[in-house]
């Protein structure tokens, strides 16, 4: 089924907390909503679902107006981060719970809950309350509980949140292969970029209310449209440098205290002559090097495969990602070479990329 | 050392034990006596003596009213009457309200949550000529005012009326425990609910409230000790010996001209404490399962 919110608003009092959402999902897509807490993702999920009324704005599924139904009649499965499984009831009837309020008959509903079950894995859990299973089983059972009513839509709101990290690993992948097994359209909200990032066919990013970008993960990473999204998405986060970029003997320079960059002409040319810009470029783009920009190692965080180095340059501090072989220690005098073809311009002002509209 | 200090908390315990008895003591006592005394003619002190002050003397005289006195059985059944009535009222509209004012935003929802809690610490005596007049309105009303089955009515001299008067006084109260316990059941298991195909009706019937039902216990319980033990009301209310309660049968023994016979006194106060501590005891049990061993749910 497609969805489609067409300058989608919800306002509460004041504040807005979805402000002129405008996007289509694909009947088939798995679609990750990423923001930070309170930046109105979960309130975008609930208006899908039916749980709010929009102030303004329409949700179409496929070609209908969704506005005015009831979430009983949307024909959505959801998986929430409490679980929400209804405590007073066995594994199997909350499996069943949907269905016996679509009147589905008996034996195909207890036919789909044991194929649910079996698929999820919790086959052996069908008489046990949720009060009595661990974090990841009650999970399992609210994700088959979305499952037996066999929706057109899945809702995740921060599934796996609550889950430990191993755990959150395994279901990542799990819901995601499940997904693509079923065929069902889905939206998943999450503040883990990672996840976002991992699973989804397209991601939407969110701050204060308002969609600030609507593009595959991989998109996303390259080339992001804002300064939010360049310091939200990727891990460990991206360098944000204020630098002027002028033109020397037909070379641009990204230039501030004791930091010279040269830069590609194409990217130069986007920012000469406009005075201070960010220059954003991510850890993995920084290498430790013979020569380049001389800095002084501040500190050193192992992170297994990599070493996190954090280099001061003058005032400011740049990380870059080192081999460990390196041995890099605390007041090491360093120098650092810089990927030019990844770095990012942005206007300080508007906070627009100046590479990518 | 560990002796010792197995030796000094032991010492505690018993100290403690000891202050608790000395304090209980005297509560104990009179439950003692009240036993003792309907069983006996007369008590010296906890000892039961007969006429002429030897001990012994034990007799069943001052239980004789439960074969002897039909109406008792009519007052008790009128009391079974009350409570039930009111528990059932207290703890339907209270659920009800108590929903709507955790969950729902509607206008005058504040104004509503505080004028009950005015209300609640409103003392009832000061409202009893008022009320009089409006239950003898009521009485005018054809059926419901005096010719319903087993309540008698909602209107003056009827079992009806003083459920309605209570219930109007215990509502405050039962709202708000309702309020607080629905503010905890979490909105993401509503939500679901709502999801999963639920009306809002059914998802409060069938979702929401087997999450509190301990709270509706409790609740329950309140209503029906008060409404069993209830006093003022009914015996201002109804003047009708057929429609009186347990309370005002026991007052009559009090007030009437001839020598107080306590020992009688006492006996019916036992008799009346019987159901009430039944049904503690069955209630309670239920209020400490709490979920482990909750009832199934679904339909």
């Amino acid at each position: 089924m497609k969805v489609k919110l067409e300058n989608l608003t919800k306002r509460w009092g004041h504040v807005y907390a979805a402000h002129d959402i405008n996007l289509e999902i694909n009947d088939g897509e798995f679609v990750a909503f990423l923001g930070p807490s309170g930046c109105g993702k979960t309130t975008t999920l609930l208006l899908i679902a039916g749980i709010y009324k929009p102030t303004a704005g329409r949700i179409l599924f496929d070609e209908r107006v969704m506005n005015q139904v009831p979430p009983k009649n949307r024909n959505i499965g959801m998986v929430f981060q409490s679980y929400a499984l209804y405590p007073h009831m066995t594994v199997y009837e909350n499996l069943v719970f949907p269905m016996k309020l679509k009147r589905t008959p008996p034996a195909v509903m207890k036919e789909r809950a044991r194929r649910v079950a079996e698929m999820l894995g919790i086959g052996q859990l069908l008489d046990r309350r949720p009060g009595q299973l661990s974090g990841g089983q009650q999970q399992r059972v609210a994700l088959g509980r979305a499952l037996t009513k066999q929706p057109d839509l899945l809702l995740f709101d921060e599934p796996l949140s609550n889950l430990d990290a191993r755990l959150r690993l395994s279901m990542r992948a799990e819901i995601k292969r499940l997904q693509m097994d079923l065929g069902i359209t889905a939206i998943y909200v999450t503040h883990d970029q990672v996840e976002a990032m991992t699973m989804a066919d397209r991601v939407a990013v969110m701050k204060d209310g308002r969609l600030q970008a609507y593009c595959p993960p991989d998109e996303l990473y390259d080339r992001p449209r804002t300064l939010f999204i360049a310091g939200f998405v990727g891990n460990p986060p991206m360098n944000f440098l204020e630098v002027e970029v002028v033109q020397r003997d037909g070379v641009y320079h990204a230039l501030r205290a004791g930091f010279d960059l040269p830069l590609s002409a194409e990217r130069g040319k986007q920012a000469a002559g406009r005075g201070s810009v960010i220059l954003g470029v991510r850890p993995e783009d920084v290498m430790i090097a013979e020569e380049g920009i001389t800095g002084e190692v501040y500190v050193v965080e192992p992170l297994g495969r990599d070493d996190l180095i954090d280099v001061r340059i003058g005032d400011v501090h740049v990380h870059a990602l080192a081999d460990p072989n390196r041995r890099c220690r605390v007041g090491d005098r360093v120098h650092l070479r810089f990927n030019t073809q990844k770095i990012q311009l942005f206007d300080p002002k508007t906070e627009q990329s100046l590479l990518w509209t | 050392m560990e002796d010792r200090l197995g030796m000094g908390s032991r010492w505690r315990v018993a100290i403690l034990l000891l202050a608790l008895t000395i304090l209980t003591v005297p509560i104990l006592v009179g439950y003692v006596w009240i036993l003792i005394s309907t069983f006996s003619q007369r008590t010296y002190g906890l000892i039961p003596v007969d006429a002429s002050g030897q001990v012994g003397g034990l007799t069943l005289r001052n239980w004789s009213f439960l074969w002897e006195d039909p109406n008792i059985w009519k007052v008790s059944l009128n009391s079974l009457i009350l409570a039930i009535g009111l528990t059932i009222g207290v703890v339907v509209v209270s659920s009800m309200a108590g929903y709507a004012l955790s969950r729902i935003g509607f206008p005058g929802r504040r104004v509503f949550l505080g004028t009950t809690l005015v209300l609640h610490a409103f003392p009832s005596v000061t409202l009893l000529i008022a009320i009089f007049f409006v239950l003898r309105w009521i009485a005018r009303i054809p059926v419901l005012g005096r010719e319903l089955p087993l309540i008698g009515g909602f209107g003056y001299n009827t079992l009806g009326g003083v459920i309605l008067v209570m219930l109007a006084l215990q509502l405050p109260l039962g709202i708000w425990l309702m309020k607080g316990f629905f503010d905890h059941v979490s909105w993401d298991i509503e939500r679901a609910a709502l999801i999963d195909g639920c009306s809002r009706w059914r998802t409060w019937w069938q979702i929401i409230l087997p999450q509190i039902r301990p709270g509706i216990a409790a609740l329950a319980i309140f209503s029906f000790i008060s409404g069993w033990n209830e006093f003022l009301i009914p015996y201002t209310y109804i003047t009708d010996q057929q429609q009186s309660t347990i309370a005002a049968y026991l007052n009559k023994l009090l007030s009437d001209t001839a020598p107080v016979n306590y020992s009688q006194v006492a006996a019916v106060g036992l008799f009346q404490l019987i159901p009430v501590m039944l049904f503690f005891l069955f209630t309670q049990e239920y209020l400490l399962s709490i979920f482990a061993g909750g009832t199934k749910g679904g339909s």
